[in-house]
């Protein structure tokens, strides 16, 4: 937002937000106009903030484990996983072989489950009614194997300190390969209503667009990172819970706009599948829970774990003195971070641009404010 | 040249509507009737708690250990308990679980060593005040009642 306290006779400063239906739940932009045109923008953020790294300081670490699923509660299990990592990095253990598993399939399914309701609400945004319905008809079937699997469909808490709780259920694997087999023809239909869809290409080609440059400078990871053409994804770079045992591609794009990043995020889906696929063809037997005590009670030091969650690189900082309780817990939302580089993509675009680049950087503000 | 036809012919258009068409069959019907047509939730099911009697003489479980009230994150739960003289054991007098904080994350379940206390798959827990989100030993022996729908 320029800082300019008078405003042009043409210019005009419009709130949009925070009761928005396209912002995605309570951010508020305030815009500054010249007619369509958009001059700068402002986000004001903390309309969803509830404290979590302050409430973190009062919980034990397995207390503060349910509370993860509630930033990014579209993504609840990339978020529990993230945790759960970290936690496990300071107390220096490693889940088992087959809890690793176990996690890498669920995590992908939670993936695409984020990548569904993004889809649905961003058409949704563009104009198109249609794939919201059937995104929200496919994430159900996922929503229900967390259900089977942990008994609950949105903050799951299906992981805990060192491994699993849950044992799977008898058909946990059939499951898996059924959604695999009957999600991948959605995709194509999908692409189908949406790829070639003349309204769709003309709202999002050369929309809001990052370079790679601009996307490293502002920290932004992700599919955003991506569709800019950096071939970076922290489940290759720096692989983690048996990332490195499957074999997957990292789609990339190279324009970055809004399009792109739409192609980006529906060929993570297919690869996702695959993953899950090669993930239950090899379930490894054994113990599902790590050797932990039951007070958790890492020494003093700190640890920073970092995941690739559906938004991007989310990280989390833990700091112990020794207690039962962490001293400090410093999350890396990558909502957040993509959400800085909103001003950099809609400036100079239209009013109807904003709407698709929110969506397109696929926040979750849960996350944004914590 | 082909693009030109695309562009009057409006394939795009159609190509989408062609997807919409065929879902259009009534066995891609996926809407649940849900007053009418109760969901079936999963056996893992997290929702109401449950302090389980036995059910043989009607005695409750709990050892009034009170490991779920130290498990519970939100500090929810109210264990309160009495040394009975006789037998020379702790016997649970009160429990109190509020649901209007409760997030169902399963703690108190994990935490108990009896297998007392356990969150069924009971999910309508709509109250009509405040007070009512508030449960005691009864109503936790009993589950909640919702009134049944009626068509």
């Amino acid at each position: 937002m320029p800082d300019a306290t008078f405003l042009d006779s043409t210019e005009l400063v419009l709130n949009m937000g925070p009761q928005h239906p396209s912002t995605h739940g309570v951010l508020r932009v305030i815009l500054k106009l010249d007619g369509e045109k958009i001059l700068g923008t402002e986000c004001v953020i903390g309309y969803l903030h509830r404290g979590v790294e302050k409430i973190a300081e009062n919980r034990t670490f397995a207390q503060f484990n349910p509370y993860v699923d509630r930033m990014d509660y579209v993504a609840a299990i990339s978020n529990g996983l993230g945790y759960c990592l970290a936690v496990e990095k300071m107390l220096n253990i490693e889940a088992p072989p087959r809890a690793q598993a176990i996690r890498v399939i669920l995590t992908e399914l939670n993936r695409i489950a984020s990548h569904l309701l993004w889809l649905g609400t961003h058409a949704l945004d563009i104009g198109a009614i249609t794939p919201v319905f059937y995104c929200l008809r496919e994430r159900e079937e996922a929503l229900k194997i967390f259900e089977k699997y942990c008994g609950a469909r949105l903050t799951t808490h299906a992981f805990r300190i060192g491994g699993l709780l849950y044992e799977t259920y008898d058909g946990f694997e059939k499951d898996i390969l059924a959604f695999c087999d009957w999600f991948l023809p959605k995709v194509d239909e999908y692409e189908e209503l949406l790829t070639n869809n003349r309204i769709w290409v003309g709202r999002l080609k050369n929309v809001g667009i990052l370079t790679a440059d601009e996307c490293k400078e502002y920290g932004v990871t992700g599919p955003v990172l991506r569709a800019a053409g950096v071939q970076w994804d922290l489940r290759k770079a720096q692989p983690y819970s048996g990332y490195e045992k499957y074999e997957f591609d990292i789609p990339t794009r190279q324009n970055g706009d809004t399009y792109d990043r739409y192609l980006v995020r529906m060929q993570e889906m297919r690869q996702s599948v695959r993953i899950m696929r090669q993930a239950v063809a090899a379930i490894p037997e054994g113990p599902i829970m790590g050797k932990v005590g039951k007070v958790i009670k890492p020494a003093v030091g700190e640890a920073y774990v970092s995941i690739e969650a559906p938004k991007g690189e989310l990280g989390y900082y833990i700091v112990s003195d020794g207690a039962t309780q962490p001293y400090r817990v410093r999350v890396r939302p990558p909502s957040f971070v993509n959400l800085q580089a909103l001003d950099r993509m809609v400036r100079g675009a239209l009013v109807a641009d904003v709407v698709a680049v929110i969506g397109t950087l696929d926040i979750v503000l849960g996350e944004v404010d914590r | 040249m082909k693009k030109l036809l695309n562009k009057i012919f409006l394939t795009d258009l159609f190509q989408g509507l062609w997807v919409t068409f065929r879902n259009q069959h009534p066995k891609y019907i996926y809407t649940e009737q849900y007053p009418a047509e109760r969901p079936k939730v999963a056996e893992r099911y997290r929702g109401a708690p449950r302090l389980n009697i036995n059910p043989d003489n009607g005695e409750t479980l709990c050892i009034a250990c009170n490991l779920c009230a130290l498990a519970c994150p939100e500090n929810l739960i109210v264990v309160t308990s009495e040394r009975n003289e006789a037998t020379r054991r702790k016997e649970l007098t009160e429990f109190t679980y509020d649901t209007s904080r409760c997030m169902f994350c399963g703690l108190c379940e994990d935490a108990c060593p009896v297998d007392a206390l356990e969150l069924t798959q009971d999910f309508e827990l709509a109250t009509y005040t405040r007070e009512g989100q508030i449960w005691d030993r009864q109503m936790l022996e009993e589950g909640p009642k919702p009134t049944p729908y009626k068509c």
